[in-house]
């Protein structure tokens, strides 16, 4: 199982997805910089959370434009795994790597909580193998940006297509429904072949119950042993 | 000295700068001349209160520095503890109060930053964010924009930089009105043999600067920050610098990486007087010169005075000395993460600091002038005056239930969830417990151990009583930290006051002091770094005086952290620390007097008791170590029945409940809501164990309440309240407040 | 050449900063205050004399990096001092 972690200038997510993979696989993932025109060869290609470029401009854009996403976009092209956590799918979206866009949270306001998920499992993707259809996982959320949105044509596609992976639920202490004005209440969305995931949530961040869940360990498991 | 630039200095030039006619002479005196205008610049921003101390210092000497854990006391960046296995904690807390008045967001970002470079120039990574936040009144219209500001500039630096929030506290009085407090806390974690610390050493070593560039960023803050606010002071908005958490961060890991290629010789960050205070510091700390070339310094905006470049408050920038033969390292590593460095100057042996710009001398000062001859004062002060005990009728209240919703339904009491939402409390993916809890706890990262910490005080009992007020501060923090399992090791303190020149004022100071001592002697938790911010005085009203303690505390090998969310169907709630004798409690100066009985004179605040308090504590420890619990709350602000209720507010579990066992279903006030000190909560259902062990130790114990799944907290058949209902209104208090 | 590129979001996306203002403003009784946007300024030298060969530039980091064409319009004002 070869994973690979890319620390964009302004990354803060890097070490903890680094020490979760350590943590499932016993192996240490590569880290890259940024400005490397190589990617070494691998199964899953990781952009972690943070402020990449401290979000100016927008949020991932200028991320979208550095060297390595050029690779990144040459092993998706070949049918390789992406998955893009938080600040990673705002630089998923800007690099077109898949559709729609993370606008402001409605509620103006950076919000971090402990969130319920319910899967969409529509298509064959290793992000959702271990899941099925309408199951419930609990990760926390982070972010101002997690706003996600597309017009009604591409939004008709996504759903039509089932390549949204993941929707904000209410649990039921009934407070944590859609945190942050998302279109259909997406958190996660796939690229066509499913071997690309976007997702808001941290699943790194819930790897250990006396940090707040399993839910995190299971998905990021799952995931690497479809991989590989 | 003949080539030193002209332009002599006038006291008049030196009063604007906020000297006093007889510090002016003595610098005078001291230099054997006038000092030309660059220098008495310099001066002025290192003799000012935010630099010098120059009102505290003496008292400041007389609190306790040394313990075993202690590795670097006060004086340096930040504190150094050691946390064992070769690792240390190195934290401080520091304020940005006068900044964030004036632009909230960006002075409360400014002042994460800061505190974050403070740590890490030591060589340890930050770990851990904190902060104690006093706003005004609720009725005041400002109130709600200087919160909204402070709290997303907080998030803002913290959340970007990407170092979690654990704890905090934020409460309200009218006397904040013109004089937030934004106190933040850094905790930072490294190896006990990678300290870096800010003495200069190596004569012709090489000055760097590093980081962003300088422009005319909060030019004077530092004398800003010295002198009380009127109503003129909203003019002086452009004066505040700018935070940049993403070149803060690109910074921080740039200092870190270069930390780990035997390069670095001495680091200081630039805070309040930029330049000046930084390389003053490291010359005076190393016995050495330093000599600065202001043309080499990067500059963002162009005709830049020697005194403008001298005192930027330009943010995420740093000083160091380096050895020669690692330029080319460091100037690697700076080039990777696009940030600026420059060699600016040289160590020298010279002991002055000397200023170069366009190859003329502009500033020629021996250091020792500018830190040890600054000033240190003897104020005047006088004792408070003994506030008198509250005597209450303590008639039986119609409804306890009815008192306990009201004040977790107003400002004082209700869940700060609003708050803690906006602050990211798991990024680093170690955090064990959140804010809002007794302490917050992180794993060491690669450890086995935990850190737990908690920022505490009770402005109104330090007001009515500065000693005892003190002391409890100590106190309330040493117990948050024993609630959680912690053992606590040391604390850091932020002096809040007003005007020292005040004699009542400086009377709040050194009692203050002499109560923090007290109890930091007992507790053995000694005062490893701090910081004093005086004239929080608006128009002559100053604040209550609020001398916020931060205290860390380590869990250690493969120990469950404790948490007040734990309770469990079934358990007994015991109260620690009291006996079952239902004496009436101590309702002055209580939330309940100030809330429900309208008292606002001073009274006596409750009296605290050391041994007790370290002999309940100890109590406590144990009985986590004996795995008799693992759910503790500490009593606090608004006494018993709040702990209780925040203990089933705080569950997970659904539908939880208790009853208050029969022997209690009495209506005394001051029993329910006295705030009496050294209390605790444990649930359990080891009762006969809990009972032997307080017997063998001598611990007054009580058996309060059993814990039920009837999502009430009943008292009596007639006086229960839900505590699903009660949970909305305690989270809804903010969110309707702010919006 | 200077330009200025305004941007805003495009008609149906949400734009919450928007939204906020246009209620503070009704708030404060300017009630015939609707359709609030909040857009975004950028200001930039392009060291050319030729302004066809200028604003083709312009358009090109705008089209690539500068603005989302998902979410964001943007239009291209030379600078008063250029005209």
């Amino acid at each position: 199982m070869r994973v690979t972690i890319i620390t964009f200038p302004g990354s803060n997510c890097d070490r903890d997805v680094s020490v979760a993979i350590k943590k499932i696989t016993g192996k240490n993932p590569s880290n890259i910089w940024h400005q490397e025109n190589e990617v070494p060869n691998c199964d899953l290609i990781i952009l972690p959370g943070g402020f990449s470029y401290g979000d100016y401009l927008r949020c991932g854009a200028v991320a979208a434009h550095s060297p390595v996403m050029k690779e990144v976009k040459n092993h998706a092209a070949r049918g390789g795994a992406v998955l893009g956590i938080c600040n990673g799918f705002q630089i998923l979206l800007e690099a077109k790597l898949l559709e729609g866009a993370l606008i402001r949270n409605s509620g103006l306001k950076f919000v971090c909580k402990r969130v319920a998920l319910k899967i969409n499992k529509q298509i064959n993707s290793p992000f959702l193998h271990h899941f099925k259809q309408n199951d419930i996982i609990h990760l926390p959320i982070a972010h101002n940006e997690g706003n996600y949105f597309a017009d009604s044509e591409t939004l008709k596609q996504i759903e039509d297509k089932g390549l949204v992976a993941l929707r904000y639920h209410t649990s039921s202490d009934g407070n944590s429904f859609n945190p942050n004005g998302s279109v259909n209440n997406i958190a996660a969305i796939l690229s066509d072949n499913g071997k690309v995931l976007g997702m808001m949530p941290h699943p790194e961040r819930y790897v250990d119950n006396e940090l707040g869940g399993l839910d995190g360990f299971e998905f990021l498991k799952s995931t690497l042993e479809q991989l590989s | 000295m003949s080539n030193l630039r002209e332009g002599l200095s006038t006291f008049e030039i030196a009063e604007d700068l906020g000297l006093k006619k007889d510090e002016y002479e003595q610098i005078c005196s001291l230099m054997g001349r006038i000092p030309n205008i660059h220098e008495i610049s310099i001066f002025s921003a290192m003799w000012s209160e935010h630099c010098s101390y120059k009102s505290s210092r003496k008292w400041l000497k007389t609190l306790p520095t040394k313990g075993e854990v202690v590795i670097h006391g006060p004086g340096e960046n930040a504190g150094v503890i050691d946390i064992g296995d070769g690792k240390v904690a190195i934290f401080k807390i520091e304020s940005h109060n006068h900044p964030s008045f004036i632009e909230p967001y960006q002075g409360a970002a400014t002042g994460v930053g800061g505190i974050l470079r403070d740590v890490f120039t030591m060589g340890a990574r930050p770990v851990a964010l904190l902060n104690a936040l006093r706003f005004g009144s609720i009725e005041n219209n400002k109130t709600k924009y200087l919160l909204e500001g402070v709290v997303s500039g907080i998030g803002g630096y913290g959340n970007c930089i990407g170092i979690p929030t654990i704890g905090g506290e934020t409460n309200f009085d009218k006397s904040y009105d013109s004089n937030i407090l934004v106190n933040a806390m850094a905790i930072g974690i490294t190896e006990k043999n990678k300290i870096f610390l800010s003495a200069a050493r190596g004569i012709g070593y090489p000055l760097i600067y590093v980081g962003a560039k300088t422009g005319r960023d909060g030019i004077h803050g530092a004398s800003m920050s010295s002198t009380e606010f009127d109503d003129k002071t909203e003019e002086k908005r452009p004066t505040v610098q700018v935070g940049d958490p993403f070149t803060g961060k690109l910074l921080m890991e740039a200092c870190l990486e270069l930390m780990t290629t035997d390069s670095v010789v001495a680091i200081q960050d630039m805070g309040a007087a930029g330049l000046t205070s930084s390389a003053v510091e490291m010359g005076s700390k190393g016995k050495l010169g330093v000599k600065l070339d202001l043309d080499l310094v990067p500059l963002r905006e162009e005709n830049m005075s020697t005194a403008e470049i001298m005192l930027s408050e330009s943010q995420e920038r740093m000083l160091m000395v380096i050895k020669p033969d690692k330029m080319d390292k460091a100037n690697s590593i700076f080039k990777k993460w696009n940030l600026d460095i420059a060699k600016i100057g040289e160590i020298t042996n010279s002991q002055n600091l000397e200023i170069y710009k366009n190859n003329i001398l502009d500033a020629q000062i021996p250091i020792t002038y500018l830190v040890d001859q600054a000033p240190e004062y003897d104020r005047d002060w006088t004792t408070p005056e003994k506030a008198p005990e509250l005597q209450i009728k303590n008639a039986p209240i119609k409804s306890v239930s009815k008192v306990i919703e009201k004040l977790f339904s107003s400002h004082n009491l209700c869940s700060r969830n609003w708050i803690w939402e906006q602050y990211d409390t798991s990024v680093m993916g170690d955090t064990v417990i959140p804010p809002g809890q007794n302490s917050g706890v992180i794993r060491v990262h690669r450890t086995n151990k935990k850190l737990c910490a908690s920022v505490d005080c009770t402005p109104r009992y330090v007001s009515a009583d500065p000693f005892l007020g003190s002391m409890q501060a100590v106190c309330e923090a040493y117990r948050n930290i024993i609630s959680v399992g912690g053992k606590p090791l040391a604390i850091t303190n932020n002096l809040n006051f007003g005007n020292p020149e005040k004699k009542e004022i400086m009377g709040q100071i050194v009692h203050s002091i002499k109560g923090i001592s007290e109890a930091s002697l007992k507790l053995n938790m000694p005062v490893i770094s701090g910081n004093v911010s005086l004239y929080n005085e608006t128009n002559g009203k100053a604040i209550l005086p609020t001398p916020v303690i931060g205290a860390v505390g380590v869990i250690d090998e493969n120990k469950n952290s404790v948490s007040l969310s734990n309770a469990v169907d079934g358990n007994s709630i015991f109260v620690i620390g009291q006996d079952n004798s239902h004496s009436d409690g101590w309702v002055g100066q209580s939330i309940y007097a100030q809330e429900i009985l309208d008292i606002e004179k001073d009274y006596a605040p409750p009296p605290v008791n050391i041994d007790a308090e370290l002999a309940n504590g100890n109590f406590i420890s144990k009985v986590i170590e004996q795995k008799l619990t693992n759910c503790v709350h500490d009593i606090s602000d608004g006494g018993l029945a709040i702990a209780i209720s925040e203990i089933l507010l705080s569950s997970q579990t659904k539908g939880i409940g208790a009853v208050i066992n029969k022997n209690y279903n009495h209506n005394s006030e001051s029993f329910w809501f006295g705030e009496d000190q050294g209390r605790y909560l444990v649930c359990t259902s080891k009762n006969k164990e809990i009972e032997e062990l307080a017997e063998s130790n001598k611990i007054k114990i009580t058996n309060i309440a059993t814990i039920n799944l009837s999502d009430r907290l009943t008292f009596s058949n007639e006086d229960f309240i839900c505590i699903s209902e009660l949970d909305v209104k305690n989270k809804n208090w903010f969110k309707n407040f702010m919006s | 050449m200077k330009f200025k590129i305004n941007i805003f979001l495009k008609k149906g996306v949400l734009d919450p900063e928007g939204k906020a203002i246009e209620n503070a403003l009704l708030n404060n009784g300017y009630n015939k205050v609707n359709d609030v946007r909040v857009g975004k300024t950028i200001s930039l030298n392009i060291k050319s004399d030729i302004k066809s060969d200028a604003l083709e530039q312009v358009t090109l980091m705008c089209k690539e990096m500068l603005v989302n064409n998902v979410i964001e319009d943007f239009e291209i004002v030379p600078s008063e001092e250029d005209k």
